[in-house]
C-alpha cells in the first residue's frame, strides 16, 4: 500500500521535476502569448463587437482573451514554470553540490585511460620530488594542487571555475526573483495619472484600475510646465515641468521632470508623460468704441461675457493659434444690452486694422492671449521594482556564467614503474570540450618540458 | 564623402563577398575563400568607419542634439547588418570553417540592400521619449542577440542541406561536391549552439535594458505591449532551445529547426511588429 502511495508521489514529482514539461511550457507560452499582441489587450467593449462581432467578443471574454496576460490560465502557465523550475532545481543540486563537497581527488582508471585529454610519460624522477615540482608548476600555470595518495600512488587534483556549475541555477532563481517582485509590486504598488495645471497644486492621483482617486500624504504642486521644438517644425524637443513636493505647506523637495527624467518622493515616482492645454484661455482684448475712439483693456476668458460701458456685451467663443496662415485668430460676439445675441466674426491678432473696416459700434484688438498648459504625469509606486533589478542583474550574471565559464578539473596519477616513475595527466571541462581541448594541449606542452626537466 | 556613400561601398563588397564565397564552394578553391573572409573583413571595417561617420554627421547636422547612429529604422537595420557580420567573423576566427560565410553573408548583404532601397537615411532630432542613454545600451545588445541568431540561421540550414546527404552516403570517402566543403554536422551543431550562447544572454541583456529604460521614462518596465511580448516570445523559444540540448533526441535536425524558428521570430520581433502590429516601438512605421 505505501509502495503504491510512493509511486504516486514519484510520478507527481517526476511530472514536474520533467525537462519534457520545461520544453511543452515554455513553447506553450511563446505560443499563447501571440494572442495578446494580435487581439488588443483591455480595449472598450464596443471596439471588440464592432471588429469581431457579439459572440466573438462574448467567447473572448470568457476565455479571458481580453485581458490575457493576467487571465487565470496565462497566470497559472507561469505558476506551473515556476514550480517545474524550483522542482528541476531541488532534484539537480544535490549533485552539483557534491562537487563542491566532495571533489573527485583520485581519478578513477576510467578516466585514465579514456580521457580525451590525457598526457602519459615516464619520468627518470622519484615521483615524491616530482609531485612536489608538479604541483608548483601547477599552482602557477592553472590552478593550486590537492595531494592525496592511495596504494603507493601519488594524485593530485586541481580545478577552476566550479562556480560555473550554479550559473543554470543563478538564472532560475533570478527568475523567481523578477516573478516574485512582479508580484509584489502588483499586491502593494499602483500605476495612476494625474493633470496639473500650471500655478495648480493637487494632492490625489487617479489609479488606472478603479474610479477613485488615491490620496497621497503630500502636495505636488506645478510651478510651471515648458515645452521646446526642434527649429522649423511642430517636433516636440523636450517638456518638462518644474514641480515641488510640499508638506504642510513646506516646500520639501524641489525638481525639474522631463521624459526620461522623473522625480521620486516616498516611494511614489512622477513621470513626465504628456502635456496639453487647459482649455481656459485668457485673452487680452482690447475694445474701442468707435464713435468716440475710446478704447477699453479686458482680460476675457473663453465663453465669458463681458459688460461693456454702455450695455452691449462680448464673449470670445474659440480662438485657434493658427487660423488659414494668418496667425492667432479668435472668434466672438457682441450682444445687445437686451440680451440679443449677434452675428459671430472673427478677429486676427497680427491684422486689427480688419476689424476697424467691419463697420458697427465697436471694434476689437487681440492684443494678447494665455494658454496656461496642464503637465500630465505618469504616477508609479512600485515596491517591487528593486527586487525585479535584483533578479534581472542576477540573471545577466548567471545566463553568463553558465554559458563562458566551464568547470576544469585536471588529475594527475604518478606511480613506481619498475625504476622509473610513470605519470598519467588526465583533464575535462563540463561545458565547451574543444576550447579546452586547446588550452590543454598547450599546458601539456609545458608539462612535457616541466616533467623533462627542461626549462622552457 | 558622406556616411551614406560607404554604407553603399559596403553593400556592394558584402555583395562580393557573397558572390566569392559562392565561387569557394562552387570552384573548391582556397584562396577564393580567403579573399572572401578578407572581403567581409574589409567590408567590415568601412561599415564601421561609416557608423562612426554617420555618429559624427548627426552632431554637425543637430549641433549638441547629435546622437549615435541606433535611433530609426534604417539606422537599427544597417546595425542588424554590421552586428551580423562581427559575430561571423569571431566564429569564422576561432572555427575556421569559411564556407559559414556563403549562407552568413547573405543575411548581412540583404539588410544593407533594404536598407539602402526602402528605408529613410535622414538624420533627424530625437522625439523626447528617445532621448535616453539607455537607447544606445538597448540597441546594441539586442542587435548583437540578434546577430548570433541570424549566424544560428544560417548554419542550420547548412546542417539541414547537409544531414539528409549524409545519411544517404555510404563509404569512406569523403563527400564530394558542395556539401562536402561545408563543415561536418557535428561542427555544424556545435556553431548553432554556440552562436545562440552567444545570442541568447545579449538578448537578455536587451530585454533587462529596454525594462530598465521603460521603468525609467514610463514608469512600467512590463507592459505587455507587443513588442516586449516578441521578445519574450523569442526568448523562450532560444530557453526551450537550450534546455533541450539537455535532452536527447534534441540536438541535430530538430535544434536546427528550432534554431530557424527561433529565428523567424526574431525577425517578426524586430520587423513584423512594428509594421503589421502597433504599439511602443514606433519607429518601423513606414
Amino acid at each position: 500500500m505505501t509502495e503504491k502511495k510512493n509511486s504516486y508521489i514519484d510520478c507527481v514529482w517526476d511530472f514536474f521535476c520533467s525537462l519534457k514539461l520545461t520544453l511543452f511550457i515554455m513553447l506553450l507560452l511563446a505560443l499563447l502569448s501571440i494572442i495578446g499582441t494580435v487581439l488588443q489587450q483591455n480595449a472598450p467593449a464596443e471596439e471588440y463587437i464592432r471588429e469581431y462581432g457579439q459572440s466573438n467578443y462574448e467567447l473572448f471574454v470568457n476565455l479571458q482573451f481580453i485581458d490575457m496576460y493576467h487571465s487565470w490560465w496565462f497566470i497559472g502557465l507561469l505558476g506551473l514554470f515556476s514550480i517545474n523550475l524550483i522542482c528541476c532545481s531541488i532534484k539537480n543540486f544535490p549533485r552539483v553540490w557534491k562537487f563542491v563537497k566532495e571533489p573527485m581527488l583520485v581519478a578513477t582508471p576510467g578516466t585514465l585511460k579514456n580521457s580525451d585529454n590525457r598526457l602519459e610519460m615516464n619520468s627518470k624522477e622519484e615521483k615524491e620530488q616530482l609531485a612536489e615540482r608538479l604541483s608548483t608548476f601547477l599552482g602557477k600555470e592553472f590552478a593550486k594542487t590537492i595531494r592525496s595518495e592511495s596504494d603507493g600512488k601519488i594524485f593530485l587534483f586541481a580545478q577552476k571555475g566550479i562556480y560555473s556549475r550554479f550559473g543554470a541555477y543563478m538564472t532560475h532563481l533570478s527568475i523567481l526573483i523578477v516573478m516574485a517582485g512582479a508580484v509584489i509590486g502588483n499586491i502593494w504598488g499602483y500605476k495612476a495619472y494625474v493633470n496639473i495645471a500650471e500655478g495648480t497644486s493637487t494632492n490625489r492621483v487617479w489609479a488606472h484600475s478603479g474610479q477613485l482617486p488615491i490620496d497621497l500624504d503630500f502636495t505636488v504642486y506645478c510651478e510651471d510646465f515648458d515645452v521646446s521644438y526642434y527649429p522649423g517644425g511642430n517636433r516636440p524637443k523636450d517638456y518638462s515641468s518644474n514641480l515641488v513636493i510640499l508638506e504642510n505647506g513646506k516646500e520639501i523637495l524641489r525638481k525639474r521632470i522631463e521624459v526620461n527624467d522623473p522625480l521620486t518622493y516616498k516611494g511614489l515616482t512622477f513621470y513626465q508623460s504628456s502635456y496639453g492645454s487647459t482649455g481656459n484661455p485668457v485673452f487680452k482684448v482690447k475694445v474701442t468704441v468707435n464713435k468716440t475712439g475710446e478704447a477699453f483693456n479686458f482680460n476675457a476668458r473663453q465663453g465669458e461675457h463681458i459688460k461693456l460701458p454702455d450695455g452691449h456685451a462680448f464673449a470670445v467663443t474659440s480662438f485657434t493659434l493658427n487660423d488659414r496662415k494668418f496667425g492667432p485668430a479668435m472668434q466672438l460676439h457682441v450682444n445687445t444690452p437686451d440680451g440679443k445675441r449677434g452675428r459671430p466674426f472673427i478677429v486676427w491678432k497680427n491684422y486689427p486694422e480688419i476689424d476697424v473696416k467691419r463697420g458697427g459700434l465697436f471694434s476689437f484688438a487681440l492684443i494678447d492671449h494665455d494658454d496656461p498648459q496642464y503637465t500630465g504625469l505618469q504616477v508609479a509606486k512600485d515596491p517591487g521594482v528593486e527586487i525585479v533589478w535584483l533578479g534581472c542583474i542576477l540573471m545577466v550574471f548567471g545566463s553568463l556564467t553558465a554559458f563562458f565559464f566551464s568547470h576544469r578539473r585536471l588529475w594527475v596519477c604518478l606511480e613506481d614503474d619498475g625504476g622509473k616513475t610513470k605519470v598519467q595527466i588526465v583533464a575535462n571541462a563540463h561545458r565547451n570540450q574543444p576550447g579546452f581541448s586547446l588550452a590543454f594541449d598547450d599546458l601539456s606542452q609545458k608539462l612535457e618540458a616541466t616533467i623533462e626537466n627542461k626549462s622552457q | 564623402m558622406d556616411s551614406g556613400q560607404i554604407f553603399n561601398l559596403v553593400t556592394i563588397i558584402y555583395f562580393a563577398a557573397m558572390v566569392l564565397f559562392f565561387l569557394y564552394l562552387a570552384a573548391r578553391n582556397n584562396t577564393l575563400g580567403l579573399i572572401a573572409t578578407l572581403a567581409s573583413f574589409g567590408g567590415f571595417i568601412a561599415h564601421t568607419a561609416a557608423l562612426g561617420l554617420r555618429w559624427y554627421e548627426s552632431y554637425q547636422i543637430l549641433g549638441e542634439d547629435g546622437r549615435a547612429p541606433l535611433t530609426n529604422l534604417y539606422e537599427s537595420v544597417v546595425f542588424f547588418s554590421w552586428s551580423i557580420v562581427l559575430v561571423y567573423l569571431l566564429l569564422d576566427w576561432k572555427y575556421k570553417q569559411r564556407s559559414v560565410g556563403a549562407f552568413v553573408m547573405p543575411f548581412a548583404l540583404f539588410s544593407m540592400l533594404g536598407a539602402q532601397m526602402w528605408l529613410n537615411s535622414g538624420i533627424d532630432p530625437l522625439v523626447p521619449a528617445l532621448q535616453s542613454n539607455w537607447l544606445t545600451y538597448h540597441v546594441i545588445t539586442c542587435f548583437l542577440g540578434y546577430a548570433g541568431f541570424a549566424v544560428a540561421c544560417g548554419v542550420s540550414i547548412m546542417y539541414l542541406m547537409k544531414i539528409g546527404k549524409e545519411e544517404k552516403h555510404q563509404g569512406e570517402k569523403p563527400m564530394g561536391g558542395l556539401l562536402g566543403l561545408f563543415p561536418s554536422t557535428r561542427i555544424l551543431d556545435d556553431i548553432n549552439y554556440r552562436a545562440i550562447m552567444i545570442g541568447f544572454p545579449l538578448m537578455t541583456l536587451g530585454i533587462v535594458t529596454g525594462a530598465a529604460w521603460a521603468n525609467y521614462a514610463w514608469g512600467t518596465y512590463w507592459s505587455w505591449d507587443p513588442k516586449e511580448t516578441w521578445s519574450l516570445i523569442v526568448w523562450f523559444i532560444y530557453a526551450a532551445f537550450i534546455h533541450a540540448r539537455f535532452t536527447r533526441g534534441w540536438v541535430g535536425r530538430r535544434a536546427a529547426w528550432l534554431s530557424i524558428l527561433g529565428f523567424a521570430a526574431t525577425i517578426f520581433c524586430y520587423l513584423g511588429v512594428n509594421l503589421v502590429l502597433s504599439g511602443l516601438h514606433s519607429y518601423g512605421s513606414v
